[in-house]
């Protein structure tokens, strides 16, 4: 494999047009200079290069982990991160929460057409040097242009294809009463992030994105013999979701400890303002481990050891009840039902 | 967090609660006014905290909870014109027309925007010149000053394109109506402490002694609200019906001036419908005749709706007092935030809501002996 050339100016390299064209997806010599001198030369690889219909690529071991996810998100770049940084964490995180080693993506856009060249050049780049810090290739992929105003500047699908090499079951009908349950940093960053850009609100402090792989605390604790019973990744519905479908999936009662459970001060004041939820706020590089009890603290110093894992914790355990419900023991020593959000959070009036 | 931690200390919690304990010998009903407050009292269970003697009844001091279905259906109608930027505070979207509500109406092509603050709807006029910007003016005194301050810039400004759907209301006229419904259970009240850092709280001393009831000004955290029960019991125990202030750290004796001045000039008191209540006399705040071509209800000729309620929402009940949200039949079943029969189970604030998020297992674990 040739090693991709580390290029920290990313020039772009199609200077004719300056927006995407119809045409750049219309198949014709626009749409193959798009792919030849953008997608190709970032993201080159043996597989890639190939051009065919579909790569073909060789798996060595057992068992495969396969995944999708689509990327949907205004605006385009935050802070923190980016759409194209995004597409691979994500799918990259899916496949380790199935205990996999991601290795590889595939990537299609849907372009709005009007999008500025220079901004899909810097996603492209931003995709690129995810991947290879995630350690995947990309192998396929696919263009399409949608007319002005049918699209929110880019969608980008990626899917994943990781190998399993291990023999632990991990899945939520794993977990067991007693399991300590555990996150791997403070919650509801990202999605405060995006939403002071979107809204234009200012606060004293930047929120970033918690956007990042997890893959590797993930493998390193299987490597370490860590008995693993379910992972899940923080995503849409942050905590609380990803607590209430384990819960239910499994039908195991959870507690949880709101004391215990990491939220940054300037995201906890963000929420505050406009009336949300941290717990139902979206992380992009967190997830929620349950782990036989006896290796908690083992675990925990695993993850600390990694620098977006510096804040993990546990936040409570699987208890003996078979409810399918999650409860919260509230700061002031109360305990209550902690439920998914009917839908979108709104902020409130006051 | 600074300024917050302080006011959810569990100890010390603990210790308010002890002192609940010890002082009640008798049992009593308060009433929380502000959704607020409700909200927090289930969030964090701070009525398990409380002796079985003392019954939290949660008022009807919810602005989305309280606006009158006819109003929804005039926001609903406007908001859908081609023409029309309507803008809103974001839990006024999930609230249940006749027939739809705000968030499907945007699904269906209309220009519905969250914003922060009235002021961003002024913004949006002057940003769309060739749009007509419908802000929904929905909220207690607290939110009445920014409302004012929004339609006292439009005029400034001169704007043209700008309008209000106003349905503005008034705490103590809504109070007295409910102590002089002869169902009223309230022995006691918790005020808004917002409403009162806007208002103060001269207008609760007349309630106070006609009534004779205690009203004690209260913060939103968990100790704020313990602090404001542990006072309102003393009260009741030892006879007294006074006014008291728990939340003297907002809120002054005579409140913000300049905030009422600027209410005053913008708007006047008018009768006003509370959902699920009915009408109340002198309620609500509408615009005074200077500012009348800010009135979207005019400006688009809605004025004349009239619509009747789900026959199965008893959420007038829920925020009179008379029953908690999951005596209502229709609670959980059908009844519930996704699908809401009335704005009680849409705000946040909504005591319905608030019960369904945090209190559902109580039902649960009833149904279940």
């Amino acid at each position: 494999m040739k090693t991709i050339e580390f290029n920290p100016v990313c020039p772009l390299p199609i200077s004719q047009y300056p927006q995407v064209l119809m045409a750049h997806g219309g198949g014709g010599k626009l749409m193959h200079q798009l792919i030849g001198k953008m997608f190709l030369a970032a993201f080159h690889n043996p597989l890639l290069d190939t051009q065919h219909d579909a790569a073909v690529a060789e798996l060595t071991g057992g068992k495969i982990a396969f995944t999708t996810d689509s990327y949907v998100v205004r605006p385009l770049f935050f802070p923190g991160g980016d759409i194209g940084s995004m597409a691979v964490h994500g799918t990259v995180n899916d496949l380790a929460m199935a205990g996999a080693r991601p290795v590889y993506l595939s990537s299609a856009f849907i372009i709005e057409e009007g999008l500025p060249m220079d901004s899909l050049w810097q996603i492209v780049c931003s995709m690129r040097d995810a991947a290879k810090k995630c350690g995947v290739q990309i192998i396929t992929g696919d263009t399409k242009v949608v007319d002005k105003g049918k699209g929110d500047g880019v969608f980008i699908n990626t899917a994943g294809i990781g190998v399993i090499e291990h023999e632990q079951k991990i899945a939520p009908q794993n977990v067991l009463a007693g399991d300590a349950i555990l996150v791997s940093g403070d919650v509801g960053r990202h999605g405060m992030a995006i939403m002071a850009v979107r809204e234009g609100l200012e606060f004293e402090s930047k929120i970033e994105s918690d956007s990042a792989p997890v893959h590797e605390m993930v493998l390193q604790l299987l490597k370490a013999g860590i008995e693993i019973h379910c992972l899940r990744d923080l995503t849409r519905g942050g905590l609380t979701s990803a607590l209430n479908e384990i819960a239910e999936a499994a039908n195991r009662t959870l507690l949880v400890e709101e004391k215990l459970i990491p939220v940054r001060e300037d995201v906890h004041a963000a929420c505050e303002i406009l009336g949300l939820d941290p717990f139902q706020v979206a992380c992009e590089g967190r997830f929620a481990a349950f782990i036989a009890a006896k290796d908690s603290e083992r675990a925990l110093k695993i993850l600390r050891a990694y620098p977006n894992g510096t804040g993990a914790c546990v936040i409570g355990k699987v208890m003996e009840e078979r409810s399918a419900d999650v409860f919260l023991n509230s700061a002031i020593g109360a305990r209550r039902i902690l439920d998914m959000a009917s839908g979108e959070q709104l902020p409130r009036i006051c | 967090m600074k300024f917050l931690d302080e006011y959810r200390d569990g100890e010390l919690a603990q210790q308010f609660a002890r002192e609940i304990h010890r002082v009640t010998t008798k049992p009593w009903n308060i009433m929380e006014i502000c959704g607020g407050q409700t909200h927090a009292i289930v969030k964090f269970g701070i009525d398990e905290l409380l002796p079985e003697k003392i019954t939290l009844i949660h008022g009807p001091g919810c602005p989305v909870c309280v606006t009158p279905l006819e109003m929804i259906d005039k926001a609903l109608e406007i908001a859908a014109r081609p023409d029309v930027i309507f803008a809103s505070f974001g839990d006024m979207l999930r609230v249940p027309g006749s027939t739809t509500d705000l968030l499907s109406v945007k699904a269906g092509g209309g220009d519905v925007r969250i914003v922060y603050s009235p002021l961003d709807a002024v913004k949006l006029a002057e940003q769309n010149p060739a749009n007509e910007i419908v802000f929904f003016g929905v909220g207690f005194e607290t939110t009445a000053p920014a409302t004012a301050l929004a339609i006292f810039q439009a005029a400034q400004k001169r704007l043209k394109n700008f309008s209000m759907l106003i349905s503005h209301v008034l705490v103590p006229p809504a109070m007295e109506a409910l102590l002089s419904s002869p169902n009223c259970r309230v022995q006691g009240f918790l005020a808004a402490g917002h409403v009162c850092a806007v208002m103060g709280y001269e207008e609760y001393f007349t309630i106070a002694k006609k009534y004779r009831v205690p009203v004690v000004v209260t913060g939103f955290e968990p100790l704020d609200i313990l602090q404001g029960v542990l006072m309102t019991v003393q009260q009741l125990e030892s006879g007294r019906a006074e006014v008291e202030n728990q939340y003297s750290r907002a809120v002054r004796r005579e409140g913000n001036q300049p905030a009422q001045d600027l209410i005053k000039k913008v708007f006047k008191v008018v009768p006003r419908k509370w959902r699920g209540v009915g009408e109340i006399p002198k309620s609500g705040l509408g615009l005074n005749e200077e500012y009348a071509a800010f009135d979207a209800e005019k400006k688009f000729g809605v004025a004349d709706h009239h619509v009747e309620e789900s026959a199965d929402c008893r959420s007038g009940l829920v925020l009179q007092g008379q029953i908690k949200p999951h005596e209502c039949p229709a609670f959980g079943a059908k009844c519930t935030p996704e699908h809401p029969l009335g704005a009680t189970m849409v705000s946040s604030e909504g005591a319905c809501a608030a019960y369904y998020r945090y209190r559902r297992h109580d039902r649960q674990l009833a149904e279940a002996r």
